[in-house]
């Protein structure tokens, strides 16, 4: 088979992702804007529901990208995402936030610009995800598991104990060779109050690093100008932090496929499928799970940051393993071990999922004028005495934000009976760096010859 | 042994084993710390009874949901994220029960089987405690037993049966679908309120004297260390007297010899969930019974507790989920004399992954079921 055959056929392969996932975003910004033509939003509302609708599709897109670095392509039982994340965000509030004086109730940071606050929130995390790793790589599937998911609420406990809730910062520290004065007096982590995240707007830090933020206050004042009159920023903001966090993605898809076609990425794929069959082949498996867990590790860091940078304000309770099996959810929509379909998975799951249920409610209530929701259950059910289902339908609306979590729950569930490889995981990229596929069968894209476990069959 | 052999073994130890002993300097700092606070008046010998006791307490909540666990883990091969949500599923239905024994004629059917969602019957007002009400808790605890048995039996045959042969990760990640779906149900029927469920004010207790003061034995306690004792020993004599147990072992060493030598195997899986979510269910309304507050989210708290229990003791094992229960709650609660009460589920989790470390087949390996 001519190398040109297997790279033509790949460039086919990409056209045919794009179209894929230009499709699937398509319908779902359609069905968006369809909704909010229902609801008579004016462009302010439409802008604002699909920033809100882009910024899920991104962090989720990347979150499950990141996933797929560890379970994907290296078999790696993560389920302590969530607590990357926290830790990615938290120090990124710690170095960056405005120093506060002393006495001051809030807690304060040490006031670095937020370009230091994110790398050094990328670092921690990546330096934390080798603390778990180093002891617990050993460990079967099972036991990385539960080990993941425990450090994910030791760290939650963490964020809420007044244990850690302020530090003092000496005036002076004395370093060795050099002593600094920090301006920082009290930082923390604020216990379980949480922290304010007043540092300077990420967007506007990002587009004043690349010098483009003028730009953007003229295109805002343009628009002021001309299209919405009254204040749009707070939606153009919103609206490009979206095209940001998609561009995010667009670098994660660069840098975990580049990955994925290395040598190093090899290697993983071999762990996935066998690891004492790599390890016999002479690679020191341990380290290679090392690096690929810290990596993966750093970058859910990052997409903790992106998430919650531009939030306000953090609290520990966002840190809950939920956000973790949602990740987890959303991975196994677009199936593992194809980065098109973890980002697919993502972008479906934030869609139809996470967001969707809610504007099902509000379509519904826009459509028909259903009253007061029942205060509970009894309330709900009592209409049946009277053969009425109508409260009942009221309440299940209402709690569409609980339901939504049992929609999740049964979308799992059914997945893992009916297509436990997801939408693309049939694609799930081969340890071989050769075609496998038999000469004359044509197959189209070295399909993996029942190397992965026998998965597909 | 001459001298320098001893050394050459202790350099060895050393560096084979930096993290064996780092966790050894940590056991003789809490050791010191502990004889140097009672000495001293820092800790008193009351205070530290009454941690102790609250953790035993703990512990065996955790031990008789996690016998339920364990072996299932062991038999069927997977660690079953949705068990804290059948905990939580039978305290519902167990007290829901028991409201409605006892407030039956004077409050609405509908509130008290809600268990007073959004506090329309309170469980202070209709006097829920083992004294007070002792029938409503009986029967409610038969009926949390029951019901968790119930689900889990529907549950086995839906969702788990027709996947039995996928590896055991498929099936965990199965179990996170059942939990979601478990516990935001129980959410949207019960409300996402926390309900106080028992009439502390009424519930009898004696002070029971320590050396320099004394600590508090509710009716409670001794109704939850009477119910947990006996349904420990008659799970023992079950897996002693039956052959259920032998059976079980066999299942979990090699499913298709078992099946091959004739065991019936999916009658063992049944009678399994049976045993296991019957312990939990009467574990989870004990609990509820117990702390006298209920709320959707108990048991998935309480489920990484049992997981470490399980891991601990080894899983397989039903000792080792009682003795790694007593240990889990021991630490819970006890290790707040050097840490910070935010901890405790902390350092609990610490010891599990320390245990995970150093002997991953668990401290009670060797000795499972039965």
């Amino acid at each position: 088979m001519s190398t040109d055959g297997i790279r033509g056929r790949f460039k086919g392969l990409f056209e045919h992702d794009l179209t894929l996932v230009l499709a699937v975003l398509g319908a779902l910004y359609l069905a968006y804007i369809l909704a909010g033509v229902a609801f008579g939003y004016g462009l302010r509302g439409q802008l604002n529901s699909i920033a809100n609708l882009t910024f899920f599709i991104g962090v989720f897109g990347m979150m499950a990208m990141a996933l797929n670095l560890h379970w994907g392509y290296t078999g790696l039982f993560n389920i302590g995402i969530v607590g990357f994340m926290g830790i990615g965000i938290y120090t990124t509030a710690l170095v960056s936030k405005p120093p506060v004086g002393d006495g001051a109730a809030q807690v304060g940071g040490f006031g670095l610009p937020l370009i230091v606050g994110v790398i050094a929130g990328v670092a921690v995390a990546g330096l934390f995800g080798l603390l778990v790793a180093l002891p617990a790589l050993r460990l079967r599937a099972d036991y990385l598991a539960i080990v993941t998911v425990a450090f994910s609420e030791i760290v939650r406990f963490t964020m809420m104990s007044r244990t850690f809730q302020t530090f003092a910062v000496p005036d002076t520290i004395d370093l060795w060779l050099f002593t600094f004065d920090p301006a920082a007096d009290t930082v923390g982590l604020g216990g379980g109050g949480g922290l304010i995240l007043n540092y300077t707007n990420p967007l506007e830090a990002l587009l004043r690093l690349l010098f483009l933020w003028e730009p953007y206050l003229g295109f805002v004042s343009f628009v002021q100008a001309n299209v919405i009159s009254n204040n749009p920023k707070p939606v153009l903001d919103g609206l490009f932090y979206g095209i940001v966090l998609l561009i995010g993605v667009g670098l994660f898809y660069l840098l975990l496929s580049r990955i994925g076609k290395s040598p190093f990425g090899r290697v993983l794929k071999a762990i996935r499928e066998d690891e004492d069959v790599a390890n016999a082949l002479g690679k020191d498996t341990d380290r290679f799970k090392l690096t690929a867990f810290v990596l993966g590790a750093a970058l859910m860091g990052l997409g903790g940051i992106l998430w919650y940078s531009g939030q306000g304000s953090i609290t520990p309770p966002s840190f809950r393993p939920n956000i973790t099996f949602f990740i987890w959810i959303a991975l196994i929509i677009g199936g593992a071990g194809s980065n098109t379909g973890s980002f697919l998975g993502g972008a479906i799951f934030a869609g139809l999922l996470y967001e969707g249920p809610r504007y099902f409610k509000n379509l519904v209530q826009t459509a028909f004028e259903l009253g007061d929701a029942p205060r509970n259950f009894g309330e709900a059910m009592a209409g049946f005495a009277s053969l009425d289902p109508m409260p009942f339908i009221v309440y299940t609306l209402d709690n569409v934000s609980q339901l939504r979590l049992v929609i999740m729950g049964v979308v799992l569930i059914w997945l893992m009976h009916n297509r436990p490889e997801g939408l693309l995981g049939h694609r799930k990229e081969t340890a071989s760096s050769v075609d496998l596929a038999r000469p004359g069968s044509g197959g189209s894209t070295g399909k993996p010859a029942a190397a992965d476990g026998g998965d597909e069959q | 042994m001459s001298v320098s052999e001893t050394y050459v073994r202790y350099r060895q130890t050393l560096s084979e084993e930096p993290l064996a002993i780092v966790v050894l300097f940590v056991g003789l700092w809490m050791a010191w710390s502990l004889v140097s606070g009672l000495l001293n008046g820092g800790i008193q010998i009351s205070g530290l009874a009454s941690l102790v006791w609250d953790g035993l307490l703990r512990g065996l909540v955790i031990g008789l949901a996690g016998i339920g666990l364990s072996m299932t883990y062991s038999i069927l091969n997977f660690a079953n994220f949705a068990h804290g949500d059948y905990l939580t599923s039978g305290a519902f239905a167990g007290m829901a029960t028991s409201y409605l024994i006892a407030g039956f004629g004077e409050n609405s059917v509908g509130a008290l089987l809600l268990v007073g969602a959004g506090g329309s019957v309170f469980g202070g007002a209709l006097g829920i405690g083992v004294t007070t009400a002792p029938i409503a808790v009986l029967v409610g605890a038969i009926v949390a037993g029951v019901a968790a048995i119930v689900l889990a039996l529907a549950i086995d045959r839906f969702v788990y049966r027709p996947i039995r042969d996928e590896s055991g990760i498929a099936l965990l990640i199965t179990s996170i679908g059942v939990a979601f779906a478990l516990r935001y149900l129980l959410q949207f029927v019960f409300g996402a309120g926390v309900r106080g469920t028992t009439d502390a004010g009424s519930v009898p207790r004696v002070s029971v004297p320590a050396i320099d003061g004394t600590f508090r034995v509710t009716a409670h306690d001794i109704s939850l260390v009477v119910v947990a004792g006996g349904l420990m020993l008659g799970v023992h004599l079950l897996l002693q007297r039956t052959k259920l147990g032998k059976a079980m072992r066999a299942m979990s060493d090699n499913e298709d010899l078992a099946r091959i030598t004739g065991i019936p195997t999916e009658q063992v899986i049944r009678t399994t969930w049976i045993v296991g979510a019957g312990l939990t269910g009467v574990a989870g309304y004990m609990f509820i019974l117990w702390k006298g507050t209920l709320g959707f989210n108990d048991g998935w708290l309480l489920l990484l507790l049992v997981f470490a229990a399980v891991i601990l003791g080894g899983i397989g094992s039903i000792y080792g989920a009682i003795g790694g229960g007593i240990i889990i709650g021991l630490t819970a609660s006890v290790s707040v004399i050097w840490i910070p009460s935010a901890f405790g589920r902390a350092a609990a989790f610490l010891v599990m992954i320390v245990i995970l470390l150093f002997k991953p087949e668990g401290i009670f390996s060797g000795r499972t079921t039965a």
